[in-house]
């Protein structure tokens, strides 16, 4: 049907470069047939009379001129259906389980589109994943995108793994599935996921995109948008409650400065291109809530830091868009403590509209604010304490200091299968509390303190 | 001239267009679907052309066509209240022909050119009017009256004047010459609405938020720009600002920003009231939402739009306060389209004219008199995401070096939950001195003297802090401790204000005022005790001045205020007497 070109004049990284054809639209979707039989894929990123651009999903490797290239004519669509959940799929789409193709009930742009910021619905149902220190002090709520940002060497995947199996919406039997998407992850890792999805049953209600260390990186490109395409799907066509978990995003920027080089673009900072926010920004805004429609997608991605470092392009960037953030401490990690989340760098921008009454509970916010501003305070008296010693300090900053301690022992710390409902985080906050001074207690107004602490609960 | 001709290239945004002549900045419909665009570069007889919509799918040789004028918002009735993308598309009406979701290829109007308005005249057949005259009044919402002005460059006679319903299109007004004027004209974006003369800005902008008032206040007609790391709370500043200003109108605009953020003022506003009035906040207020994910030429010009509609208003005499979120993403976008366009990067790949243009746009605020002679102003408080929080970098610093006021976030005050996160010590606000005025006549004689007082002593404490680091603070002598005390108190009961605290959120000037004077006493009283011979051990344990951190939560302020202060008055009063029973050596006063 659609005509084959022979024209590729050159090849350079992941790109190649064709003349003499007929008009191509931007963004098409390509094939190209190499000489042994086998065909790669790949989207148009310039397009002029003179000239084409395609970056190949594949990787070059193996491409010559005599490369025959079909254009589609049309984007990059993804075949959906309801069957696609408990299907483990490649990085670009196709069956690696040994499953039928999907029949699709629909083929979806996997670019997708902006939700009109009018169509939305703020966020606000409260997501109980049943570890503290996110449920107590950094609430995730349904639409919301909170990634985590972590280190090499971090349980991080433990942590995404247990929000997975205990995340609900407290007195909701809602649909509720996974969308995975693994991007340039090791096979080990990904078999780790695979493994607990499988054990726990989980699978059934996933979608899974594998796209691991040893796949092409420009497929990397589009998994995660395919992930979110098949996450929309499920979600506004189907009403389901979607948890999307996107690994590790640090390698899709990876992949992302490999094009821009690839391109010869004016590199922005430490060589990631200038336009990396407002890429980063097309996969995470496509988590939300609609108006009239009952399903939602949420995000819960991974992001290693290199280097530990908040400040480096990629978690910067990301925390410029995300609603927040979940910081894992290689300080708590080394102490032993499980899941080794930080609360002072983590934030949940949404929590406010999640907590309280009617969402969790009144006294919510208030607990969350005085535990933080103590343990704040009790972290940063340890310095102190390694230089003058512990005696030098005030009754007051010593009651601060060991509360610092009680709060990573009792409130950080918990079970990888410990799912703590909110009643049980916000009572062990007010245990905690109970160990200040009354006077301390500033954050909280006086009715929460009749009500809840543990000296005047009747 | 030939209006029409084809695409020759497409990269993303940028779309090379070939056949047709063109002029800087004329707006263009691209491709099949006949997406907007405007030129922004002419190169030979092809024209570069950034198109505010998706471009995907789209192929070289599809028509074009040139409209022939540049990129303009409508201006009239029915802006109040309205949500706009970053090209005055209306966000509901697109909602209503396209769906939940963005898609393209669909022009609407700025403004409803069927919606029926009550037109009042203010002048006669005959008389003789100019730019900016005002010939008639529409009450828009129920607390702005919205003045139909004769535009910009227009001037003559009135040869006839209508009174009644009409829509925005309808024509209201003919001048002797046979122009006609309706209560809609057109401006281009790009282009500031001339005024007759500029005012210096002598009005603190009163915002209710406690920090930004009493030290660092910006004046109506002001710049002021925030800088801070991701979650350092500017989003919130500015929405706070939207909310609780003493301004007439205010123009949102979210640029490059996050949708549900949007979505939250969109449901909050029209719940909540603005003090002054009473009326629902969104009564006076224009949003602009471009968020991240919509096309970055749309951002682009999402800043020219609402400064315009501003420019608009304040020319109809009315205070308007202008928020950016973020001006950082819209130099993005520049640098996005400039590195399209393969220009010569500057500055960590900025476009060379960044500080140019971010400087044409503080220039466009200011308190002013307008063309009609009414008095107005534009205050423009930009937000600005410096990467990794170093404000070294090229937003922040262009931006230092125009605005006036500079409210520093700061990431290690909102990570201890220090809200807002405004660094006492690097922000600043060039306005102080004009302001002293207003404010010696307006709230009290004595209030400059304690906000410098405070100022003051938060210097100190910072001197302070650098000691106990070493030494602890048990260790400094007792006056020392008092300052440290004291000064926590400012930190924690007047600089702190919880946004999400239906009472904190906004505080009057009075009350501000009398939270630093209770401060002030308790500090003149633990001196005075201090000297006395009282321990600073038992000041500290004071119940009322802890009592103090609440009075600002409480519903009857004075009541609670006057309570603490009644029992402080108890506290020091036992104290002083416990001194005497013991007989421990005392100092006459
Ligand atoms: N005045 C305040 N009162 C209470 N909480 C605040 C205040 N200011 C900021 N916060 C808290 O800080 C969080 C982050 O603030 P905000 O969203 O304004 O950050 P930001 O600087 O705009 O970040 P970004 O650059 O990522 O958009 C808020 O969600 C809120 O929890
Ligand atoms: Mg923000």
């Amino acid at each position: 049907m659609t005509k084959e070109y022979k024209t590729i004049t050159e090849i350079a990284g992941p790109l190649i470069f064709l003349e003499k054809t007929e008009p191509v639209g931007y963004n098409e979707l390509v094939n190209i047939n190499l000489p042994d039989g086998t065909t790669k894929r790949g989207q148009v990123l310039d397009t002029s009379h003179d000239i084409v651009v395609v970056q190949v999903f594949e990787g070059t490797g193996g491409l010559n001129r005599d490369c025959g290239v079909r254009f589609s004519g049309d984007t990059i669509k993804l075949p959906v259906s309801f069957d696609m959940l408990g299907r483990i799929l490649s990085g670009s789409g196709d069956p690696l389980d040994g499953g039928p193709a999907i029949i699709p009930e629909d083929r979806l742009d996997i670019m997708g589109a902006a939700i009109n910021p009018f169509s939305r619905l703020p966020p606000e149902d409260f997501i109980q994943t049943g570890i503290s220190t996110i449920d107590g002090t950094n609430t995730l709520v349904r639409g919301q995108k909170l990634p985590i940002f972590s280190g090499s060497g971090l349980p991080h995947n433990e942590i995404a793994l247990q929000i997975a199996r205990q995340a609900k919406v407290p007195g909701s039997e809602e649909d509720f599935a996974v969308v995975f998407a693994a991007m340039g992850i090791t096979n080990e890792e990904a078999q780790y996921f695979m493994h607990d999805f499988e054990r726990t049953g989980a699978l059934e209600r996933a979608v899974v995109f594998l796209n691991l260390a040893n796949d092409p990186a420009v497929e990397r490109l589009i998994t995660p948008r395919m992930a979110l395409t098949a996450a929309e799907y499920l979600a506004y066509e189907h009403d389901m409650h979607v948890l999307v978990i996107l690994t590790d995003i640090t390698n899709y920027c990876e992949a992302l400065r490999q094009m821009g080089a690839a391109r010869e673009e004016v590199p922005g900072r430490r060589g990631y291109p200038g336009y990396m926010y407002t890429d980063l920004a097309s996969l995470y805004e496509r988590a939300g809530v609609v108006k009239g429609r009952k399903g939602s997608v949420t995000q819960f991605s991974i992001l290693s830091m290199p280097g530990d470092d908040i400040t480096h392009p990629i978690p910067d960037l990301s925390g410029y868009i995300t609603e927040g953030q979940i910081v894992v401490s290689r300080e708590l990690h080394m102490k032993g403590i499980f899941p080794p989340i930080n609360v002072l760098p983590s934030l949940s921008r949404l929590m406010n509209s999640g907590i309280g009454e009617g969402h969790t509970r009144e006294d919510h916010k208030a607990v969350s604010d005085q535990l933080y501003a103590a343990y704040a305070e009790g972290k940063d008296l340890r310095g102190l304490v390694a230089i003058v010693g512990k005696d030098a300090l005030s009754e007051r900053d010593k009651k601060l200091l060991e509360f610092a301690d009680m709060f990573e022992d009792r409130f950080v710390r918990q079970g990888p299968e410990e799912d703590r409902d909110i009643e049980t985080t916000l009572s062990i906050g007010w245990e905690l509390l109970a160990e200040l001074p009354e006077s301390l207690l500033v954050r909280i107004d006086n009715k929460f303190i009749e009500k809840y602490h543990p000296a005047h609960k009747k | 001239m030939e209006i029409k001709g084809e695409i020759f290239r497409i990269s993303g945004p940028v779309v090379t267009i070939q056949g047709v002549n063109t002029r800087m900045y004329d707006v263009v419909k691209v491709g099949n679907e006949g997406l907007m665009g405007e030129v922004i570069g002419i190169e030979g007889d092809k024209s570069i052309v950034q198109v505010y919509e998706e471009t995907a799918g789209v192929r070289p040789g599809e028509p074009v066509e040139n409209l022939g004028m540049p990129l303009s918002v409508e201006l009239g009735p029915g802006l109040l209240e309205s949500i706009y993308d970053g090209i005055q598309r209306s966000l509901p009406i697109l909602k209503d022909t396209m769906g939940d979701f963005i898609q393209r290829g669909v022009m609407i109007d700025g403004l409803d050119h069927e919606k029926p308005w009550e037109f009042k005249a203010c002048v006669e057949a005959g008389d003789k009017v100019s730019g900016g005259s005002v010939i008639g009044v529409v009450k828009e919402t129920h607390n702005v009256d919205h003045k139909i002005m004769i535009p910009p460059n227009i001037s003559g006679t009135v040869a006839e004047i209508k009174e009644g319903t009409f829509t925005v299109v309808d024509t209201i007004c003919t001048l002797a010459d046979g122009t006609q004027i309706k209560m809609m004209h057109k401006w281009p974006v790009r282009e500031p609405r001339p005024v007759s003369k500029k005012l210096p800005p002598n009005i603190p902008l009163i915002t209710g938020q406690r920090i930004l008032d009493g030290l660092f206040p910006v004046a109506k007609g002001g710049t002021a720009a925030i800088p801070g790391p991701f979650g350092s709370g500017k989003t919130v500043t500015q929405q706070q600002l939207a909310k609780w200003s003493d301004t007439e109108i205010v123009v949102y605009i979210g640029c490059g920003e996050r949708g549900n953020e949007m979505a939250d003022v969109l449901n909050e506003f029209p719940e909540l009231e603005d003090p002054k009035t009473g009326r629902p906040l969104m009564e006076r207020t224009v949003l602009i939402a471009n968020t991240s994910n919509m096309p970055v030429a749309a951002r682009e010009a999402s800043v020219y739009t609402g400064i315009t509609i501003a420019e608009y208003y304040r020319d109809m005499g009315y205070d308007v306060a202008l928020m950016a979120d973020s001006t950082s993403r819209w130099a993005e976008a520049m640098r996005e389209i400039s590195s399209r366009l393969e220009e010569m990067p500057g500055e960590e790949g900025y476009p060379a004219y960044l500080s140019a243009r971010l400087s044409e746009f503080y220039e466009r605020a200011g308190r002013v008199v307008s063309l009609g002679g009414l008095d107005g102003s534009i205050t423009i408080i930009g937000a600005v995401s410096p990467p990794g929080g170093d404000f070294s970098e090229p937003v922040t610093q262009n931006t230092l070096r125009i605005v006036k006021v500079f409210w520093a976030l700061d990431a290690k005050l909102a990570q201890k939950r220090h809200f807002p996160s405004i660094n006492w010590l690097s922000s600043y606000s060039l306005y102080s001195k004009a302001l002293t005025q207003w404010y010696d006549e307006n709230v009290s004689p004595q209030w400059t003297e304690l906000r410098d007082d405070a100022m003051d002593m938060l210097q100190q404490e910072a001197e302070l802090q650098d000691i106990v680091q070493l030494v602890g603070s048990d260790a400094l002598p007792p006056d020392q401790q008092l300052t440290l005390e004291i000064t926590r108190l400012i930190r924690e009961f007047f600089l702190q204000q919880n946004a999400f605290h239906p009472i904190d959120t906004f505080c009057p000037m009075e009350k501000q005022y009398q939270l630093l004077g209770a401060i002030q006493k308790f500090s003149d009283k633990a001196n005075a005790a201090l000297e006395s011979g009282v321990l600073i051990q038992d000041i500290i344990k004071l119940k009322s001045k802890d009592e103090l951190a609440k009075v600002r939560f409480e519903e009857d302020f004075d009541g609670s205020l006057k309570k603490v202060m009644d029992n402080m008055d108890k506290e020091f009063d036992s104290i002083k007497g416990e001194l005497f029973a013991e007989g421990a050596t005392q100092e006459v006063e």
